[in-house]
C-alpha cells in the first residue's frame, strides 16, 4: 500500500488501467447496429454495445475518424474482450478492430451477419460468444493502482452562471491535484475555448503546443464562418442564455476552469487521439456533448466529469460519467441525473476546496466500481465525430 | 450568501446570485451599487457606466463589447452586448455575394428560441 491516492483497478496486458471490465460489442457499421444492441440483452451489466450511425458511405478523413474511434474503444482499457459484428460488405474493416483489441493483449472474435444467416442467428451465436467472454472476464480481479494511472475527461454541458462559479472551478482544482500526482486531463470542445485561449496557451508546455492550440482553434472559428452564419445560433445555446450567459467569451473563460489553474498544457491530438502525456491535453472535439464525451473517452479517458447548471442525463457506454451541479434546483429537480452537489459554493456554505476534496473522493471511488447514476440508468450515448456529409 | 458575486478586481460587470428587484441597494465591498431594472438570478449588473464599442469585463476578460450604453446598475446581457467571435453572418453580408439557394433546406422560421416548458415543473 502506498500514502499516495490510488482506487481498485483492472491492469492489462498492455500496462493501461481499467476501471470497468465490459464486453464490448462493436458494429462495423449501421447495419449491424441493431443486432449489437440486441446481444448485450443476454448479460446487460457486462455487456455494452456501441451503436453507431456510420462505417459506410464515407470518404477520406470522415472514414479515419470513424474507423480510428471505433479501434481507439476496442483497444481501451475499460474494456477486457471484443466482439466485433459485420454485415459483411461495408468500408469499416472487422479484421482492423479485432487486431486493435488484440494488440491490447484482449481476447477478439468477428462475426457477419450476412454469413452466419440472418438476425435471428446472429444474435444467438453473439450472445453465446459475449456470454462466455463475460465469464471468463469474471477471473480478472481489481488491484490497487495510483492515481497517475488515470485520464480524467473534463466536460461540461448545459452551462448556467453557477457552472463558471462553482462546478468548473471545483473540477479546475480537481484537475490541477491530478496532474500535480502525475496523472493525465483532457479538456475538448475547441469552440468553447474561443475567448478564453490567451489563457490556455499561456500554459504551453511547449511553444509548438500553443501554436497546434492557437490554430486548431482558428480552424474551428473559421469553419463556423466559412458557413455564412452567425455562431450566435448555437453558441451560446439558447438554454445558456436564458442562464445569464450572454457571449462565447463569457461562456468559454467559465468553461476553462475545468482545465484548472496551472497544469502545463502538455499536448493537442486530434479527434479520439491517444492521450499519452501526464499533464492537460487538449482534444479536436465539437461542442456537441455526446460526440464530445465519445472521443475523449476514445482518447484513453477512463472516468469523465461532467459538470452541468441545468442538468444533463449523458453517459457512455464503457466510462463512467460523474455528473456535478452548482444549481441547488437543478440538484433537487434532476436528482436522479446528479452524483455530486456543489451548489453549497454559490450558498457560501462550502468552499472550493472542500467541494474538489469531495468529488477527488467520489472520482476514486467511482473508479474503484461505484456506479455513477448515468451508469445506473443504463445512458449509454455514443455518437462519432462526422467531418464530412454521407456520400 | 451574497446578492452579487465580483469575481476579479478588473471586472466592470458583477453576477447576481438572486433575482434581484429594480431599485434595490446592494453593498459591494465600500461601494453601494443600486439596480435600475430587475435582474434575473445568474445574470449580469453593470458596476459602472460602460460606452457603446468598450469591452465588457468579466473573470478578468473581455466577454464581448458593449453594443449600446450601459449605465450603471442595469441588466448586461444580449441586448446590449455582443461577441466578435465566430460571426460568419457579418462576413458573408460583407461579402455581398450571389445569394445562393440551396434546396430542400429548412426555411429559417425566425422564431425565437423559447424554454421547452410544458408547465411548470414540480420543486421537489
Amino acid at each position: 500500500m502506498s500514502d499516495r491516492p490510488g482506487f481498485l483497478g483492472f491492469v492489462r496486458p498492455d500496462g493501461r488501467v481499467g476501471v470497468r471490465n465490459y464486453v464490448l460489442v462493436v458494429p462495423t457499421v449501421i447495419c449491424s447496429s441493431v443486432v449489437c444492441e440486441r446481444i448485450t440483452e443476454v448479460q446487460p451489466d457486462a455487456i455494452v454495445a456501441l451503436p453507431h450511425l456510420a462505417g459506410c458511405g464515407q470518404l477520406g478523413p470522415d472514414m479515419r475518424v470513424t474507423h480510428q474511434t471505433l479501434a481507439a474503444y476496442c483497444a481501451h482499457p475499460n474494456v477486457g474482450a471484443v466482439l466485433v459484428v459485420a454485415l459483411g460488405c461495408e468500408q469499416v474493416i472487422a479484421q482492423t478492430l479485432a487486431e486493435s483489441a488484440r494488440r491490447a493483449g484482449k481476447p477478439a472474435e468477428i462475426i457477419a451477419i450476412q454469413e452466419t444467416g440472418g438476425t435471428i442467428r446472429t444474435i444467438e451465436r453473439g450472445r453465446q460468444i459475449a456470454a462466455r467472454m463475460a465469464a471468463e472476464l469474471e477471473s480478472v480481479k481489481r488491484e490497487w493502482c495510483d492515481v497517475r494511472s488515470l485520464v480524467l475527461s473534463l466536460k461540461c454541458g448545459g452551462s448556467d452562471y453557477t457552472s463558471g462559479l462553482a462546478s468548473n472551478p471545483t473540477l479546475g482544482r480537481l484537475a490541477d491535484q491530478l496532474v500535480d500526482h502525475g496523472g493525465a486531463a483532457v479538456l475538448g470542445e475547441i469552440a468553447e475555448i474561443m475567448g478564453a485561449e490567451h489563457i490556455l496557451a499561456a500554459r504551453a508546455s511547449r511553444p509548438e503546443v500553443g501554436r497546434d492550440l492557437l490554430r486548431v482553434i482558428s480552424r474551428v472559428e473559421a469553419e463556423a464562418m466559412a458557413l455564412g452564419l452567425d455562431i450566435r445560433g448555437t453558441q451560446p445555446s439558447p438554454g445558456n442564455i436564458r442562464g445569464g450567459l450572454t457571449t462565447i467569451e463569457e461562456k468559454s473563460l467559465g468553461a476553462t476552469h475545468k482545465g484548472g489553474e496551472r497544469s502545463p498544457v502538455v499536448d493537442v491530438v486530434p479527434y479520439a487521439g491517444r492521450i499519452t502525456k501526464p499533464g492537460l491535453t487538449v482534444m479536436d472535439t465539437p461542442g456537441l456533448d455526446v460526440e464530445s464525451v465519445t472521443g475523449m473517452v476514445g482518447g484513453g479517458a477512463q472516468v469523465v466529469v461532467f459538470t452541468t447548471g441545468l442538468g444533463t442525463p449523458t453517459g457512455n457506454p464503457i466510462a463512467p460519467v460523474i455528473k456535478m451541479t452548482g444549481n441547488a434546483r437543478t440538484a433537487r429537480q434532476m436528482a436522479d441525473n446528479i452524483d455530486v452537489d456543489v451548489s453549497g459554493v454559490i450558498a457560501d456554505t462550502l468552499t472550493l476546496d472542500g467541494a474538489a476534496a469531495m468529488l477527488f473522493a467520489e472520482v476514486l471511488d467511482v473508479a474503484s466500481g461505484k456506479p455513477t447514476t448515468a451508469e445506473a440508468l443504463r445512458h449509454r450515448e455514443f455518437a462519432i465525430h462526422r467531418r464530412n456529409p454521407t456520400i | 450568501m451574497k446578492a452579487v458575486l465580483v469575481i476579479s478586481d478588473r471586472d466592470n460587470v458583477a453576477t447576481a446570485l438572486e433575482a434581484l428587484d429594480a431599485g434595490r441597494s446592494i453593498q459591494i465591498g465600500a461601494e453601494t451599487l443600486r439596480t435600475c431594472e430587475a435582474i434575473p438570478a445568474g445574470h449580469k449588473i453593470a458596476l459602472v457606466d460602460i460606452a457603446v464599442g468598450q469591452p465588457v469585463i468579466k473573470y478578468g476578460s473581455p466577454i464581448g463589447l458593449a453594443i449600446a450604453l450601459i449605465h450603471q446598475g442595469s441588466h448586461v446581457h444580449t441586448h446590449n452586448v455582443a461577441s466578435s467571435r465566430g460571426r460568419g453572418d457579418l462576413q458573408a453580408a460583407q461579402a455581398s455575394a450571389e445569394p445562393g439557394v440551396r434546396l430542400a433546406e429548412p426555411a429559417d422560421t425566425g422564431e425565437p428560441s423559447a424554454p421547452v416548458v410544458t408547465g411548470e415543473p414540480a420543486d421537489v
